[in-house]
């Protein structure tokens, strides 16, 4: 299991490493990554922020609780923090698994809910200032 | 008297000019009580507080849940990861 912040680039080849066991025939990732639009504005640069001790022990218990709930073998989920720029991957998730169908759901459930419960933020940067993003009500489609 | 750190983040944070601060108040404490010295300082806050989560210690608590000596309290405003 790998859950981790961090203010560097990903390494997504050592979470699917980590992850893609000789007994996993399936290793499903997710890539949550910066957008260069939000609500039709063009977005120059995002910035996270996060509350560390807590947003880890709500990883932990997330991953822990996804592989109690699916049969899957392990998982991988790191978070950036900081400032990240257009087309940089600001979550990602990987889930080794049997069989296809647990990797997919678990990784599915995994974004749906660290959106809603973690205590991360992310400030959208435009031309012309800036925004906390705070969604309310709260969305898991986007 | 007991005091507690309370943290602030995103535009909690921005609101009260301070990224936390310690409050003190006398026996029982709730996260309320705790709420309303803030609010107390900084009107901004009031009309962000239906939107607010509150920890203790790093557990989402409900807002009527005591405090104790040293905790460590923290205004959440919904959360925007992933």
């Amino acid at each position: 299991m790998i859950v981790e912040l961090t203010v560097e680039e990903i390494d997504v080849s050592r979470l699917i490493r980590h992850v893609a066991k000789p007994g996993n025939g399936a290793v499903c990732t997710f890539h949550g990554v910066v957008r260069d639009n939000a609500d039709g504005r063009a977005v120059t640069k995002l910035y996270y922020e996060a509350y560390e001790s807590m947003a880890l022990q709500q990883m932990q218990s997330l991953v822990e609780g996804t592989v109690d709930r699916w049969p899957v073998d392990d998982v991988a989920l790191v978070h950036r923090t900081g400032e990240l720029q257009i087309g940089e991957a600001s979550v990602v998730i990987a889930v080794g698994s049997a069989h296809r169908a647990a990797a997919f759901e678990a990784c599915r459930y995994i974004i749906d809910t660290l959106k809603t419960t973690v205590p991360i933020w992310k400030r959208e940067f435009f031309d012309d200032g800036s925004v906390w993003v705070e969604p309310m009500p709260r969305s898991s489609t986007d | 008297m007991i005091c507690v750190t309370v943290l602030f983040f995103a535009s909690i944070a921005d609101v009260m000019g301070a990224r936390s601060r310690t409050v003190c108040l006398h026996e029982p404490v709730t996260i309320a009580d705790v709420v309303a010295v803030l609010i107390g300082e900084v009107s901004e806050l009031m009309p962000r507080v239906p939107h607010v989560s509150f920890a203790i210690n790093g557990q989402f608590v409900a807002q009527d849940s005591p405090v104790a000596d040293g905790d460590e309290v923290a205004l959440i405003p919904p959360v925007s990861g992933g």
